[in-house]
């Protein structure tokens, strides 16, 4: 199994594992070479410049004792929103050596990515993604606004949100070294055998062990969001009276701790067949490949499900805020949410009705699939009605949201298409399947994402983001993507296959210029939402607001902007959906006196510990470097083990603290002390 | 915001907030039993690969061929018994009898140890009789089952030393009598997985 | 959902659902009865039918699943407010589907797509 080990002392491959000279990229000649040390380069100065900076400020101590070692939701919300906007820089870079080489690789003409590179750019891309990006934003928005939405001071178990965070963290780090160190998987963003058995070298590991690391994080995430929205509500709020956003959460997380298990299963299974020789997947010895490809796709359903459910909740809660009504049909849009949780499980052969399942099997999930789109549609509607007769408002998060209704409704029905089995016959694996879940996923989450930070941002740190730039972000990004991925639906429709780094037909490279210039626009817009944060933290005075800037409905608007550490100086009573609307309606004024010292969670190094102890095992495991997977796992033991002998994890607020923070932060815009 | 309407409902402004804390509710137990929850789906896709690929000998071995079933008869006794013995020790626990408890836990921590030892020893002669994990697929998928069901008892294992060092240092707190239920609920668990192996994975595996 | 018990220390780890010696000890009994019997229709090669022998097997695996859940696991409709119930159920629906299904799909892919090989060979399609 492992290659051919240059001629070097003993010593050396038990210190370095498979790990040689020849492993670097940056030390080869070739075109390929010189773009990684490039990148290396500019990763390096940059990464220099940064703990520069840090250092000479001195702001290590403050860095470890209030960001890395935190367990308050708000903060680890924040690192994971910056964690997905790092990594979505990195998967847009390979977005646009894609989209460069697929404009330009026609004939004679080769491009500048031979196939091996072209094929772990496009993994590492949907790899990326899906995990680093969508994964890691949703966490973020899910982490910070769910506990202030139902009342709770933070979530059930502050601590595993703290190591979560510190997983999601190092399984990306294990995807970026993989760049410099090695190389990256070239069996797509699933990894299907048997490309992803036979190939030698560390890309696959690095991507098995990106992941095992980052989803055990996720599956940690969902058992601590459901425990928080069952057992942590404000007294008074049932049920159907928990904002749509945290149903969603709800849901979501269901979702996570049923689904996650089967991708961890699946990849250990993997891991399995290229560490020890089993035959899971292998074509000999009785293995099947299929059971790969159904497994994986067990996971692969629910988990587009999981990107977008909490997003349909910032819909909801933005839609209802900027048309100053409730949002109409509350209980179905609960129980279409909850439908799409349970119908996410039927539905996951579609990603693979062309490889061998028969008539039977494909009619079945055929009609499963269009049977899932109708729960959505529901919402669709809900949304419009909610704006029908309403003052609508178009601030930049409601901008994004028109776009995410016109934009994702059509990729839904493309979705509808490909959802009857004998048309999928020509667009599976076609570059109308890439359009389509580029459209939902864009059009959806990422339009999403961006409505949420509009939305939110002012909340978490007490000014509001540039408007100027944030129209411009959003029609950059939309005009980008219709510029971007049309071409590729009407090459689909005509046949053309995903992931083929050069063409022989010429008459296609006009629709791939189209579509790179269409990435260019992307680009923009995410330059453009970039100067918006820069121009924004600038202008922070200018922009100052208070608690309820937008005159929101739910209750994380009654807290100041910024929430204090502990979110309510006195735990809501509810009476109403819509909580915060139903205090203001009868004339609730925040008390200033008669405060009590509130019960806190400490903060702890354990995860930023175990965090770094995995990694390093992982690192190990990926070089066959064995001394070191086992030493750093025996350190993650002995370190969980530690952890549990600590049982002084709590502390309090006095008084004083509360109620000098109560009577100085930020409220109302300009003002200081009693307001609102 | 400016709040000049005046309550017409008849709901007191001050009826918004709870001015005492709420009772805490730990949701340590219901987390603990989610988590559970998505163990299942890690056994259900090693149960759904042993489904698939449990007749895929490869003209190795078969399962009827291999498997030994007095011995997994003995083992199933130890499991059980082990899960017994542990809420016996639940039953000591809930009448604060600390040392009572403490023998039970040791006792079902024996009993699960020893049925850790006699499978080591299964896998351990199967592989020298040149059936290991790497001959066939229902090979893989048996050992990989069995062993996966084998390392969360052995993480039980020492969980439960971990936590009788904790309640022999702390005694009976809060803390550690919810420690306590978690491994009890985990424990129970692992014996409850081991029903689906011993008759899908052995018995129905010997007949197919 | 949430309301102060009678004691007012709301949930915590003692007012949990305790088992009773008569209920392990019941559970145990029933769970031997239960394990000894598919052995014995196992290695006593009781019917010659063996996919009636394996039919009775699970059934009677799922029964003892059953006796585990209610005496040892303890699980009714009042742990944790309902809500373990509910877990549980969500899981069960979701793990059948799973099962189920992905037995169903590959049944079906192992009959059109793989080698006439004898280990192979099922009805057609």
């Amino acid at each position: 199994m492992p290659e051919a080990m240059p001629h070097r002392a003993p010593v050396w491959d038990f210190l370095f594992g498979r790990l040689t000279l020849d492993s670097l990229p940056f030390l080869k000649p070739d075109l390929e070479g010189r773009i990684v040390l490039a990148t290396l380069v500019v990763v390096v100065l940059g990464g220099l410049a940064i703990l520069g900076v840090v250092t000479k400020k001195r702001l290590w101590g403050y860095l470890w004792h209030e960001w890395f070692t935190t367990v308050d939701h708000k903060r680890l919300g924040i690192m994971y929103m910056i964690l997905g906007t790092v990594m979505l820089l990195r998967g847009f870079s390979d977005a646009i050596m894609m989209r460069a080489q697929q404009a330009y690789a026609f004939g004679p003409q080769m491009g500048y990515l031979p196939p091996e590179h072209y094929d772990q750019i496009f993994t590492a891309h949907g790899a990326i993604m899906i995990f680093f990006v969508a994964m890691a934003y949703i966490v973020g928005l899910m982490n910070y606004v769910m506990p202030l939405q139902i009342g709770s001071r933070d979530v059930a178990f502050p601590f595993l949100n703290n190591l979560s965070f510190w997983f999601t963290f190092w399984g990306a780090i294990l995807f970026m070294v993989s760049l410099f160190v090695g190389d990256f998987s070239t069996a797509g963003w699933l990894g299907y055998p048997p490309v992803s058995e036979l190939q030698q070298g560390p890309g696959v590991d690095y991507y098995i062990w990106g992941l095992q690391l980052s989803g055990v994080g996720t599956l940690l995430t969902g058992v601590n969001f459901v425990t928080t929205i069952l057992k942590m509500r404000a007294p008074g709020m049932t049920m159907m009276k928990m904002p749509v956003f945290s149903w969603t959460t709800l849901c979501t997380s269901g979702l996570i701790i049923a689904t996650f298990p089967v991708l961890t299963a699946t990849l250990l299974l993997l891991s399995l067949d290229r560490y020890l020789g089993t035959h899971f997947f292998t074509t000999g010895f009785g293995g099947n490949v299929m059971m790969y490809i159904n497994l994986i796709w067990v996971w692969g359903h629910p988990e587009v499900y999981i990107l977008i459910l909490p997003i349909f909740g910032v819909y909801s809660e933005i839609v209802p805020t900027f048309s100053g009504k409730p949002l109409f049909g509350y209980s179905s849009m609960v129980y279409a949410t909850v439908a799409i949780m349970i119908l996410s499980y039927l539905v996951w052969l579609h990603h693979f009705f062309t490889m061998g399942s028969g008539a039977d099997v494909n009619s079945f999930f055929s009609l499963t699939t269009m049977m899932i789109s109708i729960p959505t549609g529901v919402k669709i509607f809900n949304w419009l009605f909610t704006m029908y007769r309403g003052r609508v408002h178009f601030t930049v998060p409601m901008l994004w949201t028109m776009g995410f209704l016109f934009t994702f409704t059509i990729g839904g029905m493309t979705g509808v298409m490909l959802s009857v089995a004998p048309a999928d016959f020509l667009l599976h694996n076609s570059l109308f399947l890439i359009a389509h879940f580029h459209n939902v996923i864009i059009g959806g989450v990422v339009f999403g994402v961006f409505a949420a930070v509009n939305y939110w941002f002012p909340k978490a740190f007490g000014f509001r983001l540039d408007e100027s730039w944030g129209k411009a972000s959003f029609w950059f990004w939309l005009v980008g993507f219709w510029v971007a991925f049309t071409p590729l639906y009407i090459m689909g429709l005509m046949g053309v296959t995903r992931r083929l780094s050069h063409f022989d037909n010429p008459a296609l490279q006009p629709y791939f210029i189209v579509a790179a210039f269409g990435a260019l626009l992307i680009a923009l817009g995410i330059l453009a939402f970039i100067i918006q944060i820069y121009v924004s933290i600038l202008r922070r005075k200018a922009y100052a607001v208070g608690g309820d800037p937008w005159n929101g409905r739910t209750l994380e608007w009654s807290t100041s902007s910024p929430p204090p550490d502990y979110n309510f100086a006195f735990i809501p009573n509810v009476h109403a959906r819509d909580a915060w609307t139903d205090m203001k309606k009868h004339g609730y004024r925040r008390p200033l006196e008669g405060f009590n010292p509130i019960h806190m969670p400490k903060n702890t190094a354990a995860g930023a510990i175990i965090g770094a102890l995995s990694f390093a095992c992982c690192f190990g495991l990926v070089w066959y470097i064995w001394w070191l997977a086992a030493a750093s796992f025996v350190g993650i033991v002995v370190a969980t083990i530690a952890h549990t002998f600590n049982y002084h994890r709590e502390f309090h607020i006095p008084v004083d603290e509360v109620r000098a923070f109560e009577h100085s932060g930020n409220w109302q815009a300009g003002t200081q002390g009693a307001g609102a | 915001m400016n709040a000049t309407v005046v309550d017409t409902a008849g709901v007191a402004p001050t009826a918004f907030l709870c001015h005492e804390e709420p009772p805490a509710h730990n949701g340590t137990l219901l987390g603990f039993w989610i988590y559970l929850m998505s163990d299942c789906f890690i056994f259900a896709s090693l149960f759904a690969c042993y489904a698939v690929l449990g007749t895929n000998d490869a003209g190795g071995p078969s399962a009827a061929q291999i498997l030994d079933l007095p011995g997994l008869a003995v083992n199933t006794a130890l499991l059980l018994l082990s899960s017994v013995t542990f809420g016996f020790a639940m039953l000591e626990m809930a009448r604060q009898r600390k040392r009572a408890m403490l023998a039970w836990l040791a006792v079902a921590g024996l009993l699960a140890a020893g049925f850790v030892g006699l499978e080591l020893h299964e896998f351990h002669h199967m592989i020298e009789a040149g059936a290991g994990p790497d001959r066939s697929a229902f090979l893989s998928s048996f050992f990989t089952l069995v062993g996966t069901h084998g390392l969360h008892v052995s993480v039980g294992i020492l969980w439960l030393i971990v936590l009788m060092v904790q309640l022999g240092k702390f005694g009976l707190t809060e803390a550690n009598i919810r420690r306590l239920r978690c491994l009890s609920m985990f424990w129970h668990f692992l014996d409850l997985v081991w029903v689906g192996v011993f008759s899908f994975v052995y018995l129905a595996g010997v007949l197919r | 959902m949430s309301h102060p018990t009678a004691s007012g220390h709301g949930d915590d780890a003692l007012h949990v659902h305790q088992g009773s010696l008569r209920g392990y000890l019941t559970g145990f009994v029933l769970a031997a009865i239960l394990t000894a019997i598919p052995f014995w229709l196992v290695m006593g090669h009781v019917f010659d039918n063996r996919w009636l022998t394996i039919t009775l097997v699970l059934l009677l695996a799922v029964v003892q699943i059953l006796v585990h859940i209610v005496y040892f696991l303890h699980l009714d409709t009042h742990s944790e407010g309902g809500w373990n119930m509910m877990a549980f159920i969500f899981t069960i629906v979701l793990v059948v589907i799973v099962l189920g299904a992905s037995i169903w799909v590959m049944y079906n892919e192992n009959s059109l797509m793989m080698p006439m090989s004898p280990q192979y060979q099922h009805s057609e399609g």
